[in-house]
């Protein structure tokens, strides 16, 4: 007997007044930002004010949602049925951007003067734009940041693609330890460590970190950094505690992750390590969405019978309702086992985690556009 | 005697990134891709660069270590045998190890030196270098020699997604902002060397879905757009390319007259047919037609990119290594190796 897991309405997830933040997570390919956009126009038409954070969004599914700068700022999106209603939602969206709300940051903790020399570091510059783990630090940043400002009533996030699929959990920390850590100060500035005689062999052996660390990248940058890490310091101990807030949010009650994968062999396995991680860090797991799940076709007909219908026709002489017929009834069976394998495999999912409510959202025939897209798919929201 | 072999689309290429959107099939089409080279007779290395240990499980092997191992042989072809096909596993703190070993004789030190966490500092505070150490190694296998021979008679390199590869590769220089003095930058700079070449190119994995293809136009116009000593793009390649029904027939859902004829076809089949089934398939049909005019958009887009174009079925079953062998030889058929 194979499991059956609970279904997973996002409707009732999303008309819980109690659910602020929902995180969709899920590796790269299986349409994150389509199905997050669809939740936040879902919840915005059945009465929630409700802000987007996207990160990278296709161009088109971005101006769908009226999106078309990298602006850092969330824009109302037009089109929301009942917006003008009294008790009506709304929907904001935002595409994430990274250097400027880490600009932000900095100019929000440090004195104008202190802040402009941070931001023309070269070092900072690198650090803003390009350090693998800034963007998930920002989009974390961001989600705290609108939950501080308390407008909406419901935050849709939408992670980041990385090279490790949470990422987003770690990097944050990651970051703020480093930013905040011992090792960079010490690095920067042995000298103060110096005089203490009990010190020396530390001392010592950070004359070689020093060492190595500059064959590998220079002292040129080595001086940049020390630049920057002494114009930082006072903000240093903001950056750990602004990731143990974000990471404290993502814990709390009001939060639900919905893990969104394909009905394909890696994006579940994916979706496996993903429910696993976030179950040992003990978020709030709302569930999984199977995202492009093909539609079981009409149960009129087995994949078996058409097969055998499209032979018996092949031996008759050839017509062209024959050939029509051949034809309807070999798209039949190949999207019968289609259908069927894709069961199969959200099927292996539940066996090994059976506790973890799923649901389907079939597969749409054309990518979403526009909010009518985007409605469409929302309609699987309901109860199965 | 050497047999003269045929010419394919890219002899003198010797380091081959493959790169594609999430979920486009792209390990499995480098592995494919690989296998196709390697049956020239001349070894080649697979290599991964993500921690995903993808090859491994492509090839049912246990996960690889750091080092080339030996995963697969290709096929005879042209009457010699195929060559051995090898994978490696990289991840940014051997390779940085084994940088600074190469470098600085200092693989003991490095070892410490990754314990006190401070190559998490290095790679920290130099973006950009674990990238430079990863394609780094790429680089240093593509140019090894073994009595003046190449070692390798090329190398695949199934890159990160299509998303990244621009920084991964460092397509424009700015990137590197940092290191722009230093050793590393020296490092880099070889490094750069050997993908700016013409022995390099960058092969693009992609489905007939608007997104990956978009991707995939977007990644092409992006190395163009760097010109002359860029980065050269190389194929497109349709991966999962389902066997198309032939709909030549108009669409029965809005042609009364052809779901008539549908309904004759299904009942001369000797199902009981009361016209509903016959409404059913037919909506099946004009489903199946409304993907495929979208894959053929698709199709006429990626034809305008201007560079060699391959297609790969989809293989519905799982791909095991028949299923490799099977994806490698439609591609020497097509001329990419």
């Amino acid at each position: 007997m194979t499991a059956k897991p609970t279904a997973l309405a996002i409707d009732q997830l999303i008309d819980d007044r109690r659910t602020r933040i929902i995180v969709c997570c899920g590796s790269g390919g299986v349409g994150k930002t389509t199905v997050a956009a669809a939740i936040g126009l879902r919840a915005a038409e059945r009465g929630r004010h409700v802000v987007v954070l996207t990160v990278d969004p296709a161009r088109r599914l971005a101006q769908s949602m009226g999106l078309t700068a990298l602006d850092n700022t969330p824009r109302l999106v037009d089109g929301v049925n009942g917006a003008q209603e009294a008790n009506g939602g709304s929907m904001h969206a935002m595409m994430l951007d990274m250097k400027r709300t880490f600009d932000e940051i900095v100019e929000a903790h440090a004195d104008p003067d202190r802040a402009a020399q941070i931001l023309a570091n070269p070092f900072y510059q690198s650090l803003s734009s390009s350090f693998a783990g800034t963007q998930e630090y920002m989009a974390m940043e961001k989600l705290g940041q609108l939950r501080r400002a308390d407008e909406w009533d419901l935050i849709v996030v939408d992670t980041p693609p990385s090279r490790s699929a949470l990422d987003f959990l770690d990097a944050p920390q990651r970051l703020g330890r480093f930013l905040d850590g011992r090792l960079l100060r010490l690095l920067v500035a042995p000298a103060r460590f110096g005089g203490k005689a009990g010190l020396k062999v530390l001392n010592a052996g950070f004359g070689m970190v020093t060492g190595v660390v500059t064959k590998i990248i220079g002292s040129q940058m080595l001086k940049d950094v020390q630049t920057f890490v002494s114009a930082m310091d006072t903000m240093f101990g903001g950056f750990r505690e602004r990731a143990e807030y974000t990471y404290r949010l993502l814990r709390m009650p009001g939060t639900a992750f919905l893990v969104i994968a394909a009905p394909e062999h890696d994006a579940l396995r994916e979706a496996s390590y993903f429910v696993e991680r976030l179950e040992r860090d003990g978020m709030p797991l709302a569930g999984l969405a199977v995202n492009r799940m093909h539609r079981s076709p009409t149960a009129r007909l087995s994949a078996e019978r058409s097969v055998v219908a499209a032979e018996a026709l092949r031996a008759m002489p050839a017509s062209e309702s024959s050939q029509l017929a051949i034809t309807a009834l070999n798209l039949h069976a190949e999207r019968i086992r289609q259908a069927a394998k894709e069961r199969r495999l959200t099927e292996r999912f539940t066996a090994a985690h059976p506790l973890v409510p799923v649901a389907h959202i079939p597969a749409q025939p054309e990518d979403v556009h526009d909010l009518d897209g985007l409605r469409m798919i929302g309609t699987s929201f309901g109860p199965s | 005697m050497v047999v003269s072999l045929r010419d394919t689309d890219w002899d003198g290429v010797r380091l081959h990134v493959v790169t594609g959107k999430g979920g486009t099939g792209k390990t499995t089409v480098a592995a494919a891709l690989a296998l196709a080279l390697a049956s020239h007779g001349k070894p080649v290395l697979l290599m991964e660069v993500e921690d995903r240990q993808g090859i491994a499980q492509l090839f049912d092997v246990p996960p690889l270590p750091y080092e080339e191992r030996r995963v697969a042989v290709a096929p005879a072809s042209n009457g010699h045998p195929g060559g051995d096909l090898f994978a490696l596993a990289v991840d940014t703190e051997s390779a940085l190890i084994e940088y600074l070993e190469m470098f600085y004789n200092l693989r003991q030190a490095g070892r410490a030196l990754t314990r006190l966490g401070v190559f998490d500092f290095a790679t920290t505070i130099a973006p950009g270098l674990g990238d430079v150490l990863l394609t780094g190694k790429a680089a240093e296998a593509v140019r090894r020699k073994s009595g003046g021979s190449p070692v390798y008679g090329a190398v695949v390199l199934d890159a990160p997604p299509t998303g990244r590869i621009g920084r991964f590769l460092n397509v424009s220089s700015e990137v590197s902002g940092l290191a722009k003095v230093g050793p590393i930058r020296n490092h880099a700079d070889t490094v750069q060397r050997v993908f700016r070449s013409p022995q390099t190119v960058v092969h693009f994995v992609t489905l007939l879905e608007e997104m990956p293809v978009q991707e995939t136009l977007d990644g092409i116009a992006d190395l163009k757009e760097v010109g002359q000593g860029g980065i050269q793009p190389g194929a497109i390649i349709v991966n999962m390319v389902r066997k198309c029904l032939d709909l030549s027939a108009k669409d029965p859902v809005t042609h009364p007259r052809e779901l008539e004829k549908l309904m004759a076809g299904l009942k001369a089949a000797g199902l009981a047919e009361d016209g509903e089934l016959a409404a059913d398939l037919a909506a099946e049909l004009a489903d199946e037609a409304r993907t495929q005019r979208t894959q053929a958009g698709q199709r006429r887009l990626l034809d305008a990119a201007g560079q060699p174009c391959y297609e790969l079925p989809l293989v519905t079953e799982g791909i095991d290594l028949a299923a490799l062998y099977r994806l490698a030889e439609s591609l020497r058929e097509q001329g990419a190796a």
